[in-house]
């Protein structure tokens, strides 16, 4: 009771002191996000305030050059290749998940999980220039130019892949044993069981990876850049180029001055808002694996 | 009053020294109208119970009455668990225990605790004993050396182990493992030992021994044992309390000597408990 | 479970059969497809003067030296600040902050947003906040930074599920013997936690030495061997872009360069996964 000694108390200080210390450091942590918003937002100000937010969607063209802001047709490409590559990435990565849980005998299941991982770990400029020196020749000797929403679309879905097969992967892992077990016992075969009872307990895991993949194609820079041939318009078929939201900024950034590169910053915001609007739901399909 | 020793003061005496054993009730520990709660669920409610110095106290009763909870109020574990209230008063030697400003780091040291499941460090041996005791300002290493063969000889553990003070403790079997957390928290010479079920994780063999153990440390400390062993609590306690759930709160229903609350409840619960129809 | 599945019965069971493994064999032939041409065309170019020699002519000639030295310092000057960062904030958040707490709610909120960030917008920022606002220029700082902010998120979760995977024993044991908490962090929690943080540390270099989107407007494209970290330095993935997109028979360097980052990769791979299996391994024995 008497013995508080000097050496204890300046010992418990030393645990403020850190967690202080730690406290100053997650908020530099926490507040990058707050940057990025801060200075997006200062850099596009200019063209917001003498512009305005609804010309960028009105304006007859993208030739910033001139005046002319209209984001229209990078915006149609984002949906349209993010679309695109969603609906053929989404089956075959839970059909790649299922197949290592269900289907592979164990010694191949490993080593294409294995594969996946790798896949996911390729950087998208590797994508890319395969994409170019592979891909778009191909696609070129079907369908002239080349360069166009379809080898976008292709890249795409290689890309994200492994980001649902994984996120489905995890998911099938969690399901508990005994529904199989009740399953098998009942003698429903290997699909039944895997329509009927492993895929509404994995629904909202499988959504989440979804959301996920269609983050990552939203936000894809260089392999679109580099397969999709990069011309401003909206497009009548797949085989027709077309030019990103993000593409379009590493293309003009590197020479864009004034309100050009404010404008710029404006799709950086676009960007980030389909990003924000798409975690914030994932947070919401959290939240109902909870209750459901 | 035994004479608290400044952490860094001599660490001469033996962990098996005689000390007062347990004759007249004097109490070292107070417990008044104690409460607990995670969140809105009070895990005990209105304990008050003194406990005397140098006497053994079994905390005896059902699982989830909250006796493990009201151990951890002693040397302020709740603390770590977020969502934890504990109202009421502690006295420990006149230290007002919840407090918001006391030394925690202080009065941990002054009180040892040892969990039911055997929680040695993923170190040496020898480095589950020295860390703590370096950490608490003993740093010269003839001491420690001493306190080591000392607090493992007081637990029956120094020819089992002595050459091998270097190897993992956690290669260590069970009941070893305990005897060295029974050592870890003697070495800090604790004013109060709380024991949560020291020997349930254990095999009957080690559980024997560990028993042993605790009865040899008997009248040397203030012990405050939870158990659910009826005949463990019977053969080595001074003092018992039993505590049960009524309207879904762990409550005290009687305490008493050991000898009284065995052989003579005046609790009709109590009696039933004892006599093994309930619980 | 394979052993209560027998052969499809019906249609429908022959069907996804079918579908499951077309799938997983399309998936592999891909794979097999991309990786057999980078290796086919890249290999025969892969030599030890290719390593260290300097580009010539604008990177169809010569080596990529002085590329792999701006790529390092890039990632020195990431992992530099981006370490001391991550790890103080895992720390926080798995041992100082409870999950109910506004501000470690409100760290993690924008922690997973920053995860989710597409590349190019930290290029945006970086550009405007570390080139301009800073006044670093292009630069290899400006471009370590700009990839510091992107690692974090991958760096803290990893670490903290490093720091979740440590028994709470230990914490209360610590604690019933009265021992600080610092002490405890950094003698028992810290050395349980390092295969978490590892798997954490690669895992982020592995993200940044893939990068080029938030590069190519903070770190620059100069191909000359960087004299200061103010220098401008062209990262190796940046010069697989400029090589395939903006200069004519590049192709060849091209595939060299891409090989030797793929090859990086794989290393880095093989170890977070090696160390998965790892800390695995020495959780189960300390349970």
């Amino acid at each position: 009771m008497t013995s508080l000694s000097n050496n204890t108390l300046s010992r418990w200080s030393t645990d403020e002191l850190l967690c202080w210390s730690l406290r100053g450091i997650a908020t530099i942590a926490g507040t990058i996000v707050m940057l990025i918003v801060v200075f997006l937002i200062v850099e596009a100000l200019p063209v917001l305030h003498h512009v305005g937010l609804l010309r960028f969607f009105t304006d007859p063209s993208w030739h910033p050059a001139e005046g002319l802001y209209n984001l229209t047709p990078m915006l149609w490409g984002t949906l349209f290749a993010m679309t695109g590559s969603v609906l053929i990435a989404t089956p075959l990565g839970i059909l790649s998940a299922v197949f290592c849980h269900y289907y592979a005998p164990s010694v191949l299941a490993r080593p294409y999980r294995r594969l996946i991982e790798l896949l996911a770990g390729v950087p998208s400029v590797v994508y890319g220039f395969w994409g170019l020196v592979v891909l778009v020749p191909l696609i070129a000797e079907i369908q002239p130019p080349g360069p166009s929403l379809l080898a976008g679309i292709l890249i795409l879905t290689i890309m994200i892949l492994p980001t649902i097969a994984l996120m489905a992967d995890a998911s099938l892992a969690n399901v508990p044993q005994q529904y199989l077990r009740g399953a098998a016992a009942l003698g429903l075969p290997r699909w039944a069981t895997i329509r009927g009872v492993v895929f509404p307990a994995v629904r909202s895991g499988l959504f989440t990876g979804v959301i996920l993949e269609t983050g990552r194609a939203i936000g894809e820079t260089m392999a679109i850049l580099m397969v999709c041939g990069n011309v401003v318009q909206i497009p009548s078929t797949i085989f027709d180029p077309i030019r990103t939201l993000t593409a379009n900024i590493a293309l003009e950034m590197a020479y864009a001055i004034g309100d050009h590169r404010a404008a710029l910053f404006v799709s950086g915001l676009v960007l980030l808002a389909m990003i924000v609007a798409l975690v914030v739901s994932a947070e919401w399909v959290s939240r109902g694996r909870m209750y459901g | 009053m035994t004479p608290v020793e400044s952490l860094t003061g001599p660490h001469s005496r033996h962990p098996l020294e005689e000390r007062p054993a347990c004759r007249a009730p004097q109490p070292i520990v107070e417990i008044d109208r104690l409460s607990l709660y995670y969140g809105d669920k009070p895990a005990f409610q209105d304990v008050t119970l003194s406990i005397n110095k140098g006497c053994m106290t079994a905390l005896v009763g059902p699982s989830g009455c909250g006796k493990t909870s009201f151990l951890t109020c002693l040397n302020r574990l709740t603390d770590l668990i977020a969502g934890c209230r504990v109202s009421g008063q502690i006295t420990i030697n006149a230290l007002d225990v919840l407090a918001p400003g006391i030394n925690v780091i202080q009065l941990r040291r002054r009180i040892g605790m040892i969990f039911q499941k055997p929680n040695p460090f993923p170190l040496t041996i020898r480095r589950n004993l020295e860390f703590p005791l370096r950490e608490h300002g003993i740093r010269d290493r003839e001491q420690i050396t001493q306190i080591i063969e000392t607090t493992l000889r007081a637990v029956g553990l120094w020819d089992e182990v002595k050459d091998r003070l270097g190897s993992p403790a956690l290669a260590l079997s069970g009941g070893q493992q305990q005897r060295l957390c029974i050592a870890r928290a003697l070495a800090l010479l604790p004013e109060v030992l709380l024991m949560d079920e020291p020997c349930s994780a254990l095999d009957p063999l080690s559980s024997g021994v560990v028993e042993d153990l605790i009865v040899g440390l008997r009248g040397r400390y203030t012990i405050l044992i939870v158990t659910h062993n009826l005949a463990q609590a019977r053969r080595i306690a001074d003092y018992a309390a039993l505590f049960w759930v009524q309207n879904g709160a762990g409550r005290l229903i009687e305490a008493g000597t050991a000898k009284q609350i065995f052989e003579n409840p005046r609790d009709p619960l109590t009696a039933a408990y004892v006599s093994g129809m309930r619980g | 479970m394979a052993e209560t599945l027998s052969r499809p019965q019906n249609l429908r069971e022959w069907l996804a059969f079918v579908l499951v493994w077309g799938a997983a064999g399309l998936v592999t032939a891909v794979f097999c497809w991309l990786l057999g041409d980078i290796v086919w065309h890249g290999i025969g170019h892969v030599s030890w003067t290719f390593l260290t020699a300097p580009p010539e002519n604008a990177g169809r000639q010569g080596g990529i030296g002085p590329i792999l030295a701006s790529t390092s310092l890039i990632l020195g000057v990431c992992l530099a600040v981006s370490l001391p960062i991550g790890i103080g904030t895992a720390v926080l958040l798995a041992e100082f902050t409870s999950d109910q707490s506004l501000f470690g709610r409100i760290t993690r909120r924008s922690l997973d947003i920053l995860a989710g960030v597409p590349s190019i917008v930290f290029g945006l920022f970086g550009n405007a906040f570390f080139c301009k606002m800073l006044g670093l220029g292009f630069s290899i700082l400006s471009g370590g930074l700009t990839l510091a902010c992107m690692v974090l998120p991958v760096l803290i979760r990893s670490t903290e599920e490093g720091f979740r995977a440590v028994p709470a024993s230990y914490r209360l044991s610590a604690a019933a013997l009265g021992l600080s908490r610092t002490t405890t962090l950094i003698h028992l929690l810290l050395p349980a936690a390092v295969p978490g943080l590892l798997v954490g540390l690669v895992l982020g270099v592995g993200r940044a030495i893939a990068e080029t989107a938030a590069l190519i407007f903070t770190s620059g494209y100069v191909d000359r061997m960087p004299e200061s970290l103010l220098d401008s330095g062209r990262a190796l993935s940046i010069h697989i872009f400029d090589l395939s997109m903006n200069v004519s028979g590049g192709d060849t360097n091209a595939y060299a360069s891409a090989l030797i980052l793929v090859i990086m990769l794989l290393a880095i791979n093989g170890t977070v996964s090696w160390l998965a299996t790892y800390g695995l391994h020495r959780k189960i024995m300390t349970v």
